[in-house]
């Protein structure tokens, strides 16, 4: 057996279904013993297509995505995606082809240390030198991206190595397993915590994305229902519990809703899970709610401490924490009295609704709510980056599982077209809405064709404000206006470029059109690319200037008709 | 304040750059670094000096739990240990204060390894603090070439 066989069989025994990948000089080999077996692969037209199509895969899907990348360019194309999975703690598994074993180290040609290069940005990087380790490096490299907390992990493997071959059985297939989290020490932390939500008049429930990679959602649905405690999200945690849940108050940070960051700044307890308190939710993490008390509980031991102090820090999954909570409430009975803290919610809520003008023009806003009024909470929602992207965190109520894709962590422009390729292969059954900006679709464009070619389902809403809007904004709050390289003087014919491809384009210009054009493009099998022409001067309100704490948000209040901080 | 880590690794390629680079991404200041094989050879020890408050330790020491090559860090920062740093260096030295130069040494039992026409080479090992002293004592007569190691260090066994 060659090592190209043993790591197609690998991945066909580990139950992989889809690779996402790119072929090249150093993948030939790797790419011809493919082509001959079950695994379906995926013809991205940009390596870092590919590389969040995995990453895309993996969040609607929870398994790890996989994707297959030739030596030099095809590598260092990779690159985004793989911080983009990083950040995000999405398990990935990136196999790069390298130039022969003789060759490494010359500058050979298309050779690049995309060991060296991944390593910051990989939970860890591995390169092949000796074919007989192979099955061993794989199995770890498996491991690592799956288990505790997940992440990417890169594999680059010399092309002689995909050609040698050895009898695969007689090598050893141990790997060193990992460490887990610690365990001594779980009890008293859990006690404490008990103790401290007993004591607390104002507790807050703040859920990230780990809620979602520990798979708890049925544990945290009874802790809700049991102890009634309202919830917050982080970007991350949204689709954790479903927001029409009454509890749920919606996502926190500097886009917040407003009556999220305000329970935020008023609670006296917060029950932070699966977070990493980053400065999008903290502002300067110094001054974040120092007369709280912070329950963080985290699978990953350096998140806790690490950007806010916290009085009872728990290394712990999510659903096992929240499991023995349980069990420790139903032992002692514990009753929870809320209705002074809720009502001072209700408040907030009736005072600081989410504003925006629907009237007059067409508003981003409104095509994002109209669309998940007529697409439901079920719908996988895949964004792109920017305005939009909070738009959606704001305006499309999800109810699904692992049905909200977006690029948290890294911010990556030109994510949602190719995330929404993964998310259309792992969920073929559903309905594929990704929301993208004039700027960020055309960042990676060039995967329209995977698209067609595969004639994936994908509602393409490109939300063109023709500029950057997010950047735009900025600009107009904290620059006097000054708008440098945001606004966008040439854009290309979205309709005509969509139909180039082969794929049924509709514009949307105004209000009164939106509903039909998105009944017509949520009933039209196969992609569809809808251009909503949006305001250019709307912008993203709340807003938490930089460095500011929850409760310093700027935003059109009710009854007022201009910008101004909350209160 | 300064810290003393004993960090146990794989001894595989790239470990040393790996935990390097971790430093330098998460803006952790190293005084100084030494690697060499154990009693294990399929296991390295690297001892770091880190500059830093409790907090940025506690970090530093998770950061590193969290790379796949690391197998255990010790702070042994508070431990009764024994440490040692090499220092080699060249002073200069004419015949007329060669005596003086040796008498140093002496006291300070250091050895002088290669004698030059005009310069000693002087070779000492021992704690920061005898290090320094000797480097102070030195200077007078001009140094013209100085090397020294980062600090090895090892908890004492019990009595
Ligand atoms: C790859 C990348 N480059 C630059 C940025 C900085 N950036 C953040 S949002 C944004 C504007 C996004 O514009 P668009 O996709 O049109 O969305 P809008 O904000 O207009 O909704 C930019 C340039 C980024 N996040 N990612």
């Amino acid at each position: 057996m060659n090592g190209a066989q043993y790591l197609i069989k690998f991945f066909e025994n580990k139950g992989v279904e889809y690779i996402f990948g790119y072929p090249g000089g150093k993948v030939i080999f790797l790419y011809d013993v493919l082509g001959k077996s079950t695994l379906k692969h995926v013809l991205a037209r940009h390596e870092q297509g590919a590389v969040h199509a995995a990453d895309g895969y993996a969040r609607v899907t929870g398994k790890p995505g996989v994707c297959f990348a030739t030596s030099g360019p095809g590598a260092t194309n990779l690159v985004t995606g793989i911080a983009n999975a990083y950040l995000d703690s999405v398990p990935l598994i990136a196999i790069t082809g390298q130039v022969g074993l003789a060759d490494i180290g010359r500058d050979s040609f298309q050779e690049a240390d995309i060991m060296g290069i991944t390593m910051p940005i990989t939970k860890h990087s591995y390169m092949v030198k000796d074919i007989e380790l192979l099955p061993a490096v794989l199995e770890e490299a498996w491991n690592v991206a799956t288990t505790g907390r997940p992440g990417p992990v890169l594999v680059d493997i010399p092309s002689d190595i995909f050609s040698g071959t050895v009898d695969f059985s007689a090598t050893t297939h141990n790997i060193t397993t990992r460490k887990g989290p610690r365990k001594n020490g779980l009890e008293e932390q859990i006690s404490k915590v008990l103790e401290a939500i007993k004591m607390a008049k104002k507790p807050l429930l703040m859920l990230g994305g780990g809620i979602i990679a520990s798979r708890a959602w049925e544990q945290l649905e009874e802790f809700v229902k049991y102890t009634g405690m309202p919830v917050v999200t982080t970007l991350m945690g949204k689709g954790a519990i479903p927001d029409k849940n009454t509890n749920v108050l919606g996502m926190v940070g500097m886009h917040g809703i407003p009556a999220a960051n305000l329970a935020l700044n008023s609670c006296d307890l917060l029950l932070a899970i699966g977070v990493r308190f980053s400065d999008r939710v903290t502002g300067k993490p110094e001054n974040f709610l120092f007369d709280t008390t912070i329950v963080h509980v985290d699978i990953d031991p350096a998140e806790l401490c690490k950007n806010v102090n916290t009085e009872i820090p728990v290394v712990c999954d999510a659903g096992r924490f929240l499991t023995a909570i349980m069990t420790g409430f139903k032992k002692e009975k514990q009753t929870f009295q809320l209705d002074e803290w809720l009502s001072q919610i209700n408040e907030f809520e009736k005072k600081y609704p989410l504003l925006y003008d629907k009237e007059k023009t067409l508003k981003p806003q409104y095509v994002i709510e109209e669309t998940a009024r007529i697409a439901g909470e079920k719908a996988v929602v895949v964004t792109d980056v920017g305005q939009h992207q909070m738009f959606v965190a704001q305006f499309f109520p999800l109810g699904g599982i692992r049905n909200f894709v977006t690029s948290g962590g890294l911010g990556t422009m030109g994510f949602g077209l190719p995330a929404a390729i993964g998310a259309a292969f792992g969920r073929p059954k559903e309905n594929i809405l990704l929301f993208s900006g004039d700027g960020s679709i055309q960042m990676n464009i060039q995967e329209l064709a995977t698209i067609a070619q595969n004639n994936l389902p994908i509602k393409i809403f490109v939300l063109n404000n023709s500029c950057l809007g997010m950047v735009r904004q900025w600009q107009e709050l904290f620059f006097k206006e000054h708008y440098a390289q945001t606004i966008f003087t040439y854009n290309p014919d979205f309709i005509r470029l969509a139909e180039a491809y082969g794929i049924t384009a509709l514009r949307i210009s105004e209000p009164e059109e939106a509903k039909g054009i998105i009944v017509q493009a949520l009933n039209t099998e196969g992609p569809v690319l809808i251009e909503c022409i949006v305001d250019q001067s709307e912008n993203v309100f709340p807003i938490i200037p930089p460095g500011g704490g929850p409760h310093e948000m700027l935003g059109r209040w009710q009854g007022e008709t201009h910008i101004s901080r909350i209160g | 304040m300064r810290h003393t880590l004993a960090v146990l690794v794989e001894n595989q390629p790239g470990v040393l750059s790996h935990v390097a680079g971790l430093f330098s991404r998460r803006g952790y200041n190293i005084d100084s670094l030494v690697v060499g094989e154990t009693e294990d050879p399929g296991i390295s020890r690297i001892t770091l000096v880190v500059e830093g408050d409790e907090k940025v330790i506690e970090q530093v020491s998770k950061q590193l739990n969290k790379q796949v090559e690391v197998i255990k860090v010790n702070d042994i920062t508070n431990e009764k240990i024994v440490e040692r740093q090499l220092l080699l260096l060249k002073v200069a030295a004419d015949t007329a204060i060669r005596m003086e130069i040796m008498q140093i040494v002496e006291i300070f039992r250091c050895r002088i390894v290669d004698i030059g026409k005009r310069s000693l080479i002087v070779e000492a090992t021992g704690d920061e603090e005898k290090i320094e002293a000797i480097i102070r004592s030195l200077r007078p007569f001009g140094i013209q070439e100085l090397v020294r190691t980062g600090k090895v260090a090892m908890v004492r066994g019990t009595k």
